[in-house]
């Protein structure tokens, strides 16, 4: 690897002060397993890689009665290896098992896969679909953004200068919600999305739909949060036909690319069969 | 530019281990350069074949993907420290039983991620297995081989 010097500050306000300080030349480090690949790959020119591991803010697991905040440099496997996060939490668990390998799981979490923000990040998609929101600190104080608005382009978000993610929180949607997430890939493991899609359904007291979320992943230059679709399905039964007009619509949201993984129509395709296929889980979820 | 090495305090394989690195060489490099621990290999360079896993505090991870500059006070696995002097560690005697091997390249990292497996999980199902160990790549054996040694040594241990 080309040369960098490393530092693993202790608190946020040290992490922002070097991470202001170098601008572009550094970059936060969580798991390392994009950064590290990419700095091999020449995509940084880096002076200093910020290890934010060190900062006890940013590996906090607080899963109270109404919310889970979840620190930035949390890895995937202390999600799953926690039975209270998967009850609640199901889409999470889902992304949480199926990022890279176990090795990866290892390493790799939530908030470093927002911060890489891919187009294909497996982690985004749910979170959206649990309306969590990005909590970010900078020289000049914090601000909360959701994380369906974080994501700007391919491998860029609104992370200014300095500013650093710190946690993500979602709300605890009780017994009445259930979500998924699941891709397309030509391999049972370790692969990136074809086309992937993450859903939720709160049903309200009449057993309608209260409340519904689709967001897609690897079908536009960032995760999409279907809002047409989602929209739609407020007030609805949760019943199949419902299910297949919401999927028709988010196929409609979303707008993907041709390459050596699939068409665009294949892509399309996709969206509209796991759509169907999450919201059904969502729904198996619920009371399950 | 220039840079100032680091000291690292670990364990490795039980034993307190002191060494200097610079910032930016990966945990497998110090092993295999520093340490001189040449068992855990280079594949890939970027988490898809697992050749260069170890584990760090027991959980399994690709040590091209860690700098070593991260395990300062942390417990690190590698495939030296399987076998005692009582001899081969129940897996590495059922990889040789069961021919779960050819050319080895991949062999440290399959026992090294097979044992994080076993050690949290005596009994796993063969779909278990399967889906613990999809993160190393073999490109002589099919794999098949390697699935019937972990399980012969998760009967035997």
């Amino acid at each position: 690897m080309q040369p960098f010097a490393y530092s693993a500050p202790t608190t946020i306000k040290e992490a922002v002060e070097i991470l202001d300080k170098h601008g572009e030349k550094a970059r936060p480090m969580a798991g390392g397993t994009d950064l590290l690949v990419q700095i091999r790959g020449g995509r940084f020119d880096l002076d200093t890689v910020v290890d934010i591991k060190k900062i006890p803010e940013l590996n906090e697991i607080s899963n109270g009665n109404n919310e889970l905040v979840l620190g930035a440099a949390v890895p995937c496997h202390k999600l799953y290896d926690d039975p209270r996060i998967s009850e609640s939490y199901p889409g999470l668990i889902d992304a949480a098992s199926l990022i890279g390998s176990i090795q990866i799981q290892s390493r790799s979490g939530f908030g470093g896969n927002l911060c890489n923000s891919t187009p294909s990040a497996d982690g985004i998609a749910p979170l959206i679909v649990h309306s969590a929101v990005a909590n970010i600190q900078g020289k000049s104080g914090s601000r909360a953004v959701p994380v369906e608005e974080f994501c700007t382009g391919p491998g860029s978000n609104v992370l200014g200068k300095g500013e650093i993610l710190v946690s993500i929180t979602m709300p605890n949607k009780g017994d009445k919600f259930g979500a998924a997430y699941e891709r397309f890939i030509p391999r049972n493991e370790m692969d990136i999305a074809v086309a992937a899609v993450g859903a939720s359904i709160l049903l309200g007291s009449d057993g309608k739909i209260a409340e519904a979320k689709i967001a897609l992943a690897s079908v536009g230059p960032t995760p999409i949060f279907a809002t047409k679709a989602s929209e739609f399905l407020k007030g609805k039964e949760p019943n199949e036909a419902a299910f297949k007009e919401a999927a028709a619509i988010a196929k409609g949201e979303c707008s993907p690319i041709e390459d050596m993984r699939g068409t665009a129509d294949q892509r399309k395709h996709l969206v509209e069969v796991l759509t169907v296929r999450m919201l059904n889980k969502s729904l198996e979820r619920i009371g399950g | 530019m220039a840079t100032e090495k680091i000291h690292v305090k670990t364990t490795i394989n039980g034993r307190p281990e002191e060494f200097l690195t610079d910032p930016y060489v990966s945990l497998l490099d110090a092993l295999r350069e520093i340490v001189g621990l040449t068992g855990s290999k280079e594949g890939c360079l970027d988490g898809n074949c697992g050749a260069c896993t170890v584990s760090v505090n027991g959980r399994i991870v690709d040590s091209c993907l860690v700098l070593a500059a991260e395990v300062d006070g942390q417990n690190v696995g590698t495939v030296e420290g399987m076998a005692t002097a009582d001899g081969l560690h129940p897996l590495q005697q059922a990889f040789l039983e069961e021919a779960a091997l050819q050319c080895g390249i991949c062999t440290p990292g399959f026992l090294v991620a097979s044992k994080g497996l076993l050690d949290n999980e005596p009994e796993p199902s063969e779909e278990r297995i399967r889906h613990w160990l999809a993160g190393n790549l073999c490109r002589c054996t099919g794999y098949e081989n390697i699935v019937k040694a972990v399980k012969k040594a998760a009967k035997n241990s």
